[in-house]
């Protein structure tokens, strides 16, 4: 009987919660966040859940990639570009209900560059050489030298904004700024966040949110038809995306990314140092192939290591574009007619499916591979660290990081100094046009020297409740930011 | 009777020792930095050391050997490298799933083994005895995840009598809680039910054919009686045996149910532990099963020593 009364409370509590508006939702994430500090770990799912949500930085992100004031309201550059001073919003409360002031800044990025930090993004601060408190709510931030990237980078979740007394529980119980409040964290089932009632910004329409983790992809399509889960905005299985699109009861969230999908080529590898050899490897693939094949048809090809939705975007597909004969020509005069490449693949479904399909084009043009499929630990261990592979799939999900080619020892062990001189350019210019101009010229030179086999854009998958609105539809980096989500009357 | 039993003991104590070692040895040889890991392909250089050195990574095998050892003896089981809370929290917080769910599924395996192995066995060489042995066949041979989504589509997306998957936890409410576990639990009992049948009718009918049954019915005790009385008792007892490896088989090996059905159980913890490198949660939680399974191990021979003589002085 006193079951029985139970199972009836809970019922009418269910028709009572489904007759008013709705408020709550239920976000479905693949991976579960190792912890909850987006300062102390690398992990994409730590920013899927806090950032913008639980924690802010200086600046932020918009959905569209560009940038938008945080917890500074606004800013000025001195003429030489190397000194930046904040004038941050007065009144902002952390959620243990203490006041956000510049000495918390000041102490935010002094911990993310200090020698002990185990900031995962630590060359972000690198340039930085003092922080300096002018009042409680200005802080001047002075540069090494000149960087034009450093309105973005204080926009990244590992430059978010903590308090001294509790950045140490970061991990376990974040206490930021944001608009929702930590509340709960049932590890490996779920993280409860709820409305922080004394936000700066503008009141979220949601009351709370729960954040479910399901890593199986058969499983995250039961959940979503069973309407366990409101929205999966990086949904893990494309192929039945048709099937919720042609359903009126959901809708499909598509967008972009920042990752560059890249065929990366080991450079400092045997033949592979050879750009003819490169170039024939570029040539043997149909990025469409791969695109239809491994990824349901969602994707930008890109001839690149840029994103296409990026304004200063460069379309160069037609350098590399699909030639069999021509690689098969480049290869025969190289010397290289019977090689044999080792292909490692990450565990991502654009991973090892596109490396089938890879392998497939490489064969078509006498090119063999080894593939050896690698649990992500392992990748980086033997490829990204030990550079023991001569090719890999990888998406390169950091947003602008074309700098990357500047550095010779990355695991693509590419040195070109005329690139490296680009890269000092680009960050003593501040004038847009001029940005814009060497940006275009990095693009071409890397494209040009069939640095890597560049494939194509990651498109971001998502479906949801046909009623919620608001959700992001790109992933300019990653996050699900729920402050302007809600449900439709 | 005392000599076995601390014989056992000193045993108990060698395998507990070796257990560790090779548990250890293994997770050292396993490729991959968990400090590398959690920082990423961005990560420079003195950060990653920062962060060995924050999780107790540096130092020599040997004394790390020791200083795992000698914190699981007082009880410190080590704090996980990724979620950064003690592994003995999170190992409590997953039986709380894992242990009631294996439960469940050997409650509900039983109450069906049991009687459809008696019926099958009462009825040998007929029709219901051929159509349960074949039902138990594609019992066992159906993959129980493939069923377990079966399960889902038509009780969940066709129905939705249940939710498709997730636990809400006990503090939901103790019905909550069964109802979240049950679709699970019917995933995992059909193929252990199916096993527990068929041996519950090989067993009965071997024990039908004993002297002692034939006696049972020349006292005058009709056909049922005799099964009832004297024949199930002993059938039971290799049905126990199989429970038994069943009950540690599921406790941590439910791991594909529970990726389906996105339970937070032991098996989730320990794959999710080694796909991060959070070798310490591995470590302990490994041990923590092989102490579980030495320790049953050792109660039940107790128990046969006790029951048996002969074994006491077998040593």
């Amino acid at each position: 009987m006193r079951y029985g009364s139970r199972v009836a409370a809970a019922i009418l509590a269910l028709g009572v919660g489904a007759a008013q508006a709705q408020d709550r939702i239920v976000i479905g994430m693949q991976l579960e966040p190792p912890n909850l500090d987006p300062t102390g770990g690398a992990a994409a799912a730590i920013d899927e859940v806090v950032y913008a949500n639980v924690f802010e930085g200086l600046t932020r992100y918009r959905s569209d990639g560009t940038i938008a004031p945080g917890l500074a309201e606004s800013w000025s550059v001195s003429d030489d570009g190397t000194v930046y001073t904040f004038h941050l919003r007065a009144g902002v409360k952390f959620h243990d209900g203490s006041e956000m002031t510049a000495d918390d800044v000041k102490f935010s990025l002094d911990r993310a560059r200090s020698d002990g930090s185990t900031n995962a993004q630590k060359s972000l601060f690198a340039g930085i050489t003092d922080v300096d408190v002018v009042d409680s709510v200005t802080v001047k931030i002075t540069l090494a030298a000149p960087n034009g990237g450093f309105i973005t980078n204080m926009a990244w979740g590992d430059a978010v904004i903590l308090a001294p007394e509790t950045a140490e529980r970061a991990a376990t119980e974040p206490v930021g700024t944001g608009p929702f409040r930590f509340s709960r964290w049932v590890q490996g089932d779920r993280i409860e966040l709820v409305r922080n009632p004394d936000y700066w910004g503008e009141r979220p329409a949601l009351e709370s949110a729960t954040f479910r983790f399901i890593s199986d992809p058969t499983a995250a399509f039961a959940a979503v038809m069973a309407g366990d889960v409101d929205a999966f905005p990086a949904y893990p299985a494309p192929e039945t995306l048709a099937q919720f699109d042609a359903d009126p009861r959901f809708q499909l969230l598509i967008g972009s990314t920042e990752g560059e999908t890249i065929l990366s080529i080991n450079n400092g590898s045997g033949s592979l140092g050879d750009v003819n050899v490169r170039r024939a490897i570029s040539h043997a693939i149909n990025r469409r192939e791969i695109i239809d094949g491994a990824m349901f048809g969602y994707g930008t090809p890109i001839g690149t290591h840029f994103a296409p939705h990026n304004p200063d975007y460069v379309d160069l597909t037609d350098i590399s574009a699909y030639d069999p004969e021509l690689s098969r020509k480049l290869l025969a005069e190289a010397g290289a007619e019977d090689l044999t490449l080792s292909l490692k693949l990450p565990p991502p479904s654009y991973a090892r499916r596109g490396g089938e399909i890879v392998a497939a084009q490489l064969r078509a043009v006498g090119i063999a591979t080894e593939i050896s499929n690698l649990e992500w630990a392992q990748w980086l261990e033997q490829v990204f660290r030990g550079k023991d592979y001569d090719l890999t799939i990888v998406s390169h999900t950091e947003p602008m990081d074309i700098n990357i080619y500047a550095r010779p020892d990355y695991y693509f062990q590419y040195d070109n100094p005329d690139f490296r001189n680009l890269m000092k350019d680009l960050d003593l210019a501040s004038d847009p046009a001029e940005r814009s101009e060497i940006l275009a010229a990095a693009q071409r030179i890397i494209a040009e020297d069939y640095v890597n086999g560049y494939l194509f854009q990651l498109a971001r998958t998502g479906v949801a409740d046909a009623r919620i609105q608001g959700l992001w539809p790109n992933a300019p980096t990653q996050a699900n930011d729920l402050t302007g989500v809600s449900w439709r009357e | 009777m005392i000599g076995y039993a601390f014989f056992r003991l000193v045993s108990l104590c060698a395998s507990l020792a070796a257990a560790s070692i090779v548990i250890f040895g293994v997770i050292e040889v396993i490729p991959g930095d968990p400090a590398a890991f959690m920082l990423g392909v961005s990560a420079t250089d003195d950060a990653v050391a920062a962060l060995r050195a924050e999780l107790g990574l540096e130092g020599g095998v040997t004394a790390r050997y020791f200083s795992w050892v000698g914190g699981m003896l007082v009880g410190d089981f080590g704090t996980s490298y990724t979620y950064r809370v003690p592994v003995s929290e999170l190992v409590l917080a997953r039986l709380q799933v894992s242990l009631p769910l294996t439960l469940y599924a050997l409650a509900l395996s039983t109450a069906v083994a049991i009687p459809v192995g008696l019926a099958a066995a009462a009825r040998r060489g007929g029709t219901a005895d051929y159509g349960i042995m074949a039902a138990t066949q594609l019992g066992i041979a159906v993959p129980n995840f493939w069923f377990a989504m079966l399960l889902v589509l038509v009780f969940s997306i066709g129905l939705g009598w249940f939710g498709a998957g997730g636990f809400p936890g006990w503090e939901a409410g103790f019905w909550t809680g069964v109802k979240a576990l049950t679709l699970p639990a019917v995933a995992l009992a059909l193929p252990q039910a199916s096993i527990l049948a068929r041996i519950m009718r090989s067993s009965l009918l071997e024990v039908l054919g004993q002297d002692y049954m034939r006696t049972a019915r020349a006292k005058g005790l009709s056909g049922r009686q005799a099964v009832v009385s004297h024949g199930l008792r002993n059938a039971l007892i290799p049905v126990m045996t199989i429970l038994g490896l069943q009950f540690s088989f599921l406790l941590a090996g439910a791991i594909i149910i529970e990726n389906v059905f996105f339970l937070p159980g032991l098996g989730r913890l320990i794959f999710q532990g080694i796909i991060q490198r959070d070798l310490i949660v591995v470590e302990s939680v490994v041990m923590l099963l092989v102490f579980a399974v030495i320790m049953v191990t050792y109660l039940v021979d107790l128990t046969y020593a006790a029951i048996d003589p002969r074994l006491r002085r077998s040593i």
